[in-house]
């Protein structure tokens, strides 16, 4: 959706068609193809621990595509976006152990149960703003936490929830190798949904909402309708991301999915780019990695003389919780718009180098 | 008169102690522009806002097109054939001017959240393509065609009060409001958007109601002009019979000390 001037030349569009493609150009759409056949080879490089974060970064990825819909497209405020997460993984996992219904089933169903409990929180959700948004979902954050605390039914209670893994056609996803197929599959058909919901109505009608909404409803859009389905959504990605976790890990407990995983969620979005699919990709990649980075960071730390302070080396947890809310600050006050518009100028920056104007 | 597809009657509106309308009522015939004018506070976005259902008012009722419309919300009157744009500009500033014309299909489309991200499985796609048709016709009767993938929040304020009326066009809408289409625009402009209104009220066959505070304007491109004053109406008639009214020209000796008070 660049502007026209940063189309390389001889690339012409005849048709409407080529005009309202998903990848801005031709190249760009191979080189997203190649990049996808290049991943599908990964497990046969990666070692077991990257393919760990890879999958890491597929049902993290799918669930904050879910809250960038509802904030960065529609502008509206999620606090317990971690919550839904949560009940996706849950809802998955009951579903298949208490009625039998196969994984490859469960993970979608459990995706619109969660769609149907976010909206039922979106629901007075729908007609606040702002401040009041964000204090009424910190509620459906809690509820829902307290929820899993209480009905042993649903969540296993203190004891958690144990998940099968996903079977398909007799073949069973339990390793990182094949899960991880599984994984790329759900991330990819996920992000192909969002980019084409983006680029239809009701997508639209989430960017006509966040940019005027009084506008936006004289051009016939149903303000709490479409509200209400950017929670919707948002919840029905969150969920899926919850299922495949579950799936993943094969064992759910409730104490991953508090106010801490929301906020997780709220900085990568936030730290990608609010509003790009792209960005939201990024941001969960660079969370994912920031841990891993700070903790390999320690680990040389502790074979200096020097670094080797314990105050270092023991605090590593809250290094590792301090860092993240620096990063948000740092990227609120320096890259407001997040990584993918700075990923944007440095691509301009080389197609117009040597002239930078 | 012929056929008249809007009907204003008694409408008043309050907001705390002041009357920003008082007992109006007017009719507006169908292929007309109707040009709506008055001081500053006088009450014309107010009654715009009363036709598209921003505000509601205390009491009276608007029929449109036969039917009476008073109550319902503004994003039903969409569907009815009613579009508008704003005085203050209300564009979405982060979209392209493409995709801000194609909300103004919003009402015409029917994919949705489900058939709309299956694009190439559902209709979604040939619909999109159709409709992206009807949406160059008005871009190409605008003259916007060298903006269409510019970010709307980045034109110039002329060009944005065109993409405005594009997406208001897109509409297909019956019955078009334009809340002060070309204040602050400069001469050239003026003629432009003057033309425009026209050949969308002759070609397209859209009923114009009009709020503009260029006189000239106003007498050139109007079939009936009505003057409201205080929230009140002075007087309804054709362009001539207004400005020879002696109450309009005492009101509008008001508007002209507030235009050199600006200027100075
Ligand atoms: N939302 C509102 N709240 C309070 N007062 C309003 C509101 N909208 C308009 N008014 C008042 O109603 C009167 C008419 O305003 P308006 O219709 O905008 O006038 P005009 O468009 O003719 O300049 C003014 O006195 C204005 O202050
Ligand atoms: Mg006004």
């Amino acid at each position: 959706m660049s502007s026209l001037a940063l189309r390389p030349c001889g690339d012409f569009r005849t048709s409407y068609k080529q005009d309202n493609t998903i990848f801005e150009t031709k190249t760009i759409r191979r080189m997203a193809i190649i990049a996808i056949l290049v991943l599908c080879t990964a497990p046969l490089f990666l070692d077991g621990y990257l393919l760990t974060l890879c999958i890491q970064i597929s049902y993290l990825g799918i669930a904050a595509l879910g809250l960038n819909i509802l904030v960065g497209y529609t502008g509206q405020i999620s606090l317990g976006h971690g919550a839904f997460f949560g009940f996706g993984a849950f809802a998955s996992a009951w579903l298949n152990t208490s009625f039998q219904i196969p994984v490859f089933l469960s993970i979608p169903l459990a995706g619109f149960m969660t769609m149907a409990v976010g909206m039922m929180f979106g629901l007075p959700a729908a007609r606040i703003k702002g401040l009041y948004l964000a204090i009424a979902t910190l509620a459906s954050q809690f509820i829902i936490e307290d929820f899993f605390a209480r009905a042993d039914w649903f969540s296993g209670g203190s004891y958690g929830a144990a998940a099968e893994p996903l079977s398909m056609f007799g073949f069973v996803f339990d390793t990182d190798q094949s899960f991880y197929y599984v994984a790329l599959f759900a991330l990819v058909t996920m992000f192909i949904w969002a980019c084409n919901l983006l680029r239809s109505r009701d997508g639209r009608a989430f960017v006509a909402i966040r940019d005027h909404y009084l506008s936006a409803e004289i051009m016939g859009i149903k303000l709490n309708k479409y509200r209400l389905l950017s929670f919707g959504i948002s919840s029905f990605y969150a969920g899926i991301g919850g299922a495949l976790y579950a799936h993943y890990l094969g064992y759910v407990s409730a104490e991953g999915f508090t106010i801490f995983l929301s906020i997780q969620f709220l900085a990568m979005i936030i730290i990608g780019g609010l509003g790009s699919v792209k960005g939201t990709l990024m941001g969960v990649i660079f969370m994912v990695f920031l841990p891993e980075v700070l903790e390999s960071a320690v680990s040389v730390l502790k074979d200096t003389d020097w670094g080797n302070v314990p105050m270092v080396v023991d605090g590593l947890a809250y290094i590792k919780e301090m860092a993240i809310g620096l990063v948000i600050i740092g990227f609120l006050i320096f890259e407001p718009e997040g990584l993918a518009h700075r990923w944007a100028q440095i691509k301009n920056y080389w197609k117009f180098y040597p002239f930078s104007y | 008169m012929t056929e008249s597809i809007l009907k204003i009657e008694q409408v008043s509106l309050a907001f705390g102690g002041v009357k920003a309308l008082s007992d109006v009522s007017f009719e507006v015939a169908k292929g007309s522009v109707f040009s709506i004018i008055g001081p500053n506070g006088a009450g014309k976005t107010s009654m715009l806002n009363c036709i598209s259902g921003r505000y509601q008012p205390n009491s009276g009722k608007i029929i449109f097109q036969g039917d009476e419309i008073t109550d319902l919300a503004p994003n039903d009157r969409a569907d009815l054939g009613m579009g508008r744009t704003f005085q203050n500009l209300a564009l979405f500033g982060h979209l392209s001017v493409l995709d801000n014309i194609m909300v103004g299909r919003h009402h015409l489309l029917k994919n949705n959240w489900i058939t709309g991200p299956l694009y190439w499985a559902s209709s979604a796609q040939n619909e999109e393509l159709q409709h992206r048709r009807k949406v160059e016709e008005v871009i190409d009767f605008l003259e916007i065609s060298h903006i269409r993938k510019s970010i709307a929040g980045t034109l110039s304020y002329g060009l944005r009060k065109r993409v405005e009326l594009a997406r208001a066009m897109a509409l297909n809408p019956k019955l078009i409001l334009l809340d002060e289409p070309m204040a602050g625009m400069n001469l050239e402009e003026k003629e432009d958007m003057a033309r425009y209104v026209l050949d969308l009220n002759e070609e397209f066959d859209i009923t114009v109601v009009m709020i503009e505070h260029d006189m000239g304007v106003v007498m050139d491109i109007s079939h009936e002009v009505m003057v409201l004053d205080f929230g009140k109406k002075l007087i309804c008639g054709l362009p001539d019979e207004v400005m020879a009214d002696p109450d309009v020209k005492r009101a509008y000796l008001g508007i002209e000390d507030e235009e050199i008070q600006e200027a100075s």
